[in-house]
C-alpha cells in the first residue's frame, strides 16, 4: 500500500494546498481547462498555467435526477465564478434541494474522494461547498 | 405577385406525423416525407439537382445515397450533413447555398430520425480504467468525469443550467415559470394532428411529473419520437418558369443563416447558446429587411422549457433581459402578439433530431400558405424558424408569404 493521491483532472492540484488552475493564453489572456492546440480567442499557441482563487460564486446550477447508467444521482451540477473564470463542478455538502441552493451563493473549493485503486492510490475529486 | 429571380423559395415541403412508427424504418419515413414534399411541389426526383440529407443517430455513413436507392437514383450530388440538433436546418441551408451559387435550380433537403422510446440521449462515455487511476485525455482525467465535475452530457441538465443562468442575470425565473412555458406548448399541440403528443397538462401536473434535471421535469423536455421532414427548394429564376399554382404556393426564404459560437469567456464551461443565436437572428433580420416585431409566428428550439425562455431574448422578440415579462404578458401564446411554437414545439410535437430543422420550417410555411387548419394563425405573412445544435450550431430561417 502507498498513501499516494492523484487528482481527478490535471487542473486540480493537491499540494501544498488544494487549488485549481487554468491555462492562460500568453497573447490575449483567455483561459481554458485542458490541453489545447491553440487559443480559441486569438489563435496564439503559448499558454501559462495560472492558479485560480478557491472562493467563488454560483452562477447557475441544476439538480440532475435522471442520468445515464453508471452515473450516481442526484447530483448538483453548477458553474461557479472563481475570480472571473467560470468553473464547472458539483456542489457538495449541501442537500440536493432547490430550497438549499441559490444562484449568487458563495462557495469554496472542497475535495472529495473517488476511491482507491489496486495500487492503493486514491483519486481525489473536487466540488464546491457553501461558505457558511 | 412577383417572383424575385435572385431569391430562393420553398416549392414543396412536408413532414410525417411525429410519434411512434414501429413498422417504418428511417428510409420509409424519409421516403414518405420526400414523396409528400415532391407532391406538394408538383415536381419529381428528375427535377432535383442537388440533395442534402441528415440522420444523426442511425449510424449510416452515406444515408442520402441509401434514400436515393428507394426514391430515385439520378446521379446528383448528395451532401450528408451532421450538425447535432441543427442537422435539418443545415441540410436545408446546404441546398439553399447550392442554389444561390447557381449550381442547381432545384434541390431537396431531408432529415429523419427514429428515437421513439430512446430515453435520455447521451454522447458515448469514455472508457474508464477499472484497476488503476491513469490520467488520460485532454483533461488528464483518471476517470469519466460526467457527474463528478458537473455535467456536459446530460442535456436536460445542461439546458437547465442555461435557463437558471438567465434567471441569475435578470431575475424573475422560477420552477413554476418554466413549467408554464411547457404548459403553453403542450396546450398548442392539441391543435396539431402531426404532433407526437396532443395532451394538455396543468401546471401542477407538469411540476409534479418526474424530475429529470431541476427545473426540467419530463413534460418540459423534448419528446423523443420518430419522424421525418423534407423540403423542395427552388431558385427564383426557375420558379418563374413554373405554373401559376406552383408560384402561388411558393414561400420565399427571406433569410437563411447558420452560425457557431464566437469565443467568449466561460463558453467552453457552460455552453453559451445565446450569442450565436443573437448573431444569427441579427443577420437574418438584416437579410430579410424586417425586424422581430414583423413576425407573425416563431418556431424556436424549445428542446427544454428552460431553453425557450432564453431564446425570446436571443431572437430579440423582447427587450434584452425582458424574457420573463414578455412570457408573463401572454405574448407567446397562440393568441398573443408573437405566437411561439404553435405546433407544440419540441416538448410536445416532438424532436426527431435531424428532422426538426425542416419540420419547423414546414410549420411556418403551413401558416403562411393559410393551410394550418384549426391552428392557423390568421393572416400570417412572415415567420421565423430557429434551431440550436449544442456544440454549437444555430440555424435561423425567415419565411415570407409571396402570394397576395
Amino acid at each position: 500500500m502507498t498513501d499516494a493521491r492523484i487528482p481527478v483532472v490535471d487542473y486540480l492540484h493537491l499540494e501544498p494546498e488544494p487549488r485549481l488552475s487554468a491555462l492562460q493564453c500568453d497573447s490575449c489572456g483567455a483561459q481554458f481547462f485542458g490541453r489545447r492546440n491553440a487559443c480559441a480567442s486569438c489563435f496564439g499557441a503559448a499558454f501559462t498555467s495560472r492558479e485560480l482563487p478557491s472562493d467563488g460564486v454560483v452562477q447557475t446550477y441544476t439538480i440532475v435526477c435522471t442520468a445515464e447508467p453508471g452515473i450516481t444521482v442526484p447530483f448538483i451540477a453548477a458553474a461557479v465564478d472563481c475570480g472571473g473564470v467560470l468553473v464547472a463542478g458539483n456542489l457538495v455538502c449541501v442537500e440536493p434541494d432547490p430550497a438549499s441552493i441559490s444562484t449568487g451563493m458563495r462557495v469554496r473549493l472542497a475535495l472529495t474522494s473517488l476511491g482507491v485503486d489496486d495500487r492503493g492510490v486514491e483519486a481525489v475529486g473536487f466540488g464546491f461547498e457553501p461558505v457558511k | 405577385m412577383s417572383v424575385d429571380s435572385d431569391a430562393v423559395y420553398v416549392l414543396g415541403i412536408a413532414m410525417t406525423r411525429f410519434g411512434k412508427h414501429p413498422d417504418l424504418d428511417t428510409i420509409d419515413l424519409a421516403a414518405e416525407a420526400i414523396s409528400s414534399a415532391l407532391g406538394d411541389a408538383a415536381a419529381s426526383m428528375r427535377d432535383i439537382g442537388v440533395m442534402a440529407a441528415g440522420n444523426l443517430m442511425g449510424g449510416s455513413v452515406a444515408f442520402g445515397q441509401e434514400i436515393q436507392k428507394h426514391v430515385g437514383q439520378t446521379g446528383i450530388p448528395v451532401y450528408n450533413v451532421a450538425n447535432a440538433c441543427a442537422t435539418g436546418a443545415t441540410a436545408l441551408r446546404t441546398v439553399i447555398m447550392a442554389l444561390k451559387a447557381g449550381e442547381a435550380d432545384m434541390g431537396l433537403a431531408v432529415g429523419v430520425e427514429k428515437l421513439a422510446g430512446a430515453g435520455l440521449l447521451v454522447n458515448p462515455a469514455a472508457v474508464a480504467d477499472a484497476t488503476s487511476w491513469t490520467p488520460s485525455g485532454r483533461l488528464g482525467g483518471v476517470t469519466d468525469v460526467e457527474g463528478l465535475i458537473g455535467t456536459t452530457r446530460n442535456m436536460p441538465g445542461v439546458f437547465a443550467q442555461i435557463g437558471m443562468e438567465y434567471g441569475n442575470r435578470y431575475g424573475g425565473t422560477s420552477f413554476e415559470l418554466f413549467a408554464r412555458i411547457s404548459e403553453k406548448n403542450h396546450a398548442h399541440s392539441t391543435l396539431n394532428p402531426l404532433s407526437a403528443y396532443q395532451k394538455r397538462f396543468t401546471v401542477e401536473e407538469i411540476m409534479n411529473d418526474v424530475m429529470i434535471a431541476y427545473p426540467n421535469t419530463r413534460p418540459m423536455c423534448s419528446a423523443n419520437c420518430d419522424g421525418a421532414a423534407a423540403a423542395v427548394i427552388v431558385s427564383g429564376r426557375k420558379l418563374k418558369s413554373l405554373s401559376a399554382s406552383q408560384q402561388r404556393r411558393a414561400v420565399k426564404i427571406a433569410a437563411s443563416v447558420l452560425t457557431t459560437d464566437p469565443w467568449e469567456a466561460g463558453c467552453q464551461v457552460l455552453p453559451n447558446i445565446n450569442t450565436l443565436t443573437r448573431n444569427a437572428a441579427r443577420q437574418a433580420y438584416e437579410q430579410a429587411g424586417i425586424g422581430p416585431q414583423d413576425l407573425d409566428l416563431v418556431e424556436l428550439h424549445d428542446c427544454f422549457a428552460t431553453a425557450e425562455l432564453v431564446h425570446y431574448d436571443n431572437l430579440m422578440l423582447c427587450e434584452e433581459g425582458g424574457a420573463v415579462d414578455f412570457f408573463n404578458s401572454g405574448a407567446t401564446w397562440r393568441d398573443g402578439v408573437t405566437p411561439v411554437n404553435v405546433s407544440g414545439g419540441l416538448e410536445s410535437k416532438g424532436h426527431p433530431v435531424a428532422a426538426t430543422g425542416i419540420a419547423n420550417v414546414w410549420e411556418v410555411c403551413h401558416h403562411l400558405r393559410g393551410e394550418a387548419g384549426e391552428r392557423q394563425i390568421d393572416g400570417a405573412r412572415v415567420g421565423l424558424a430557429h434551431v440550436i445544435g449544442l456544440g454549437s450550431a444555430c440555424g435561423v430561417h425567415i419565411l415570407e408569404k409571396v402570394a397576395a
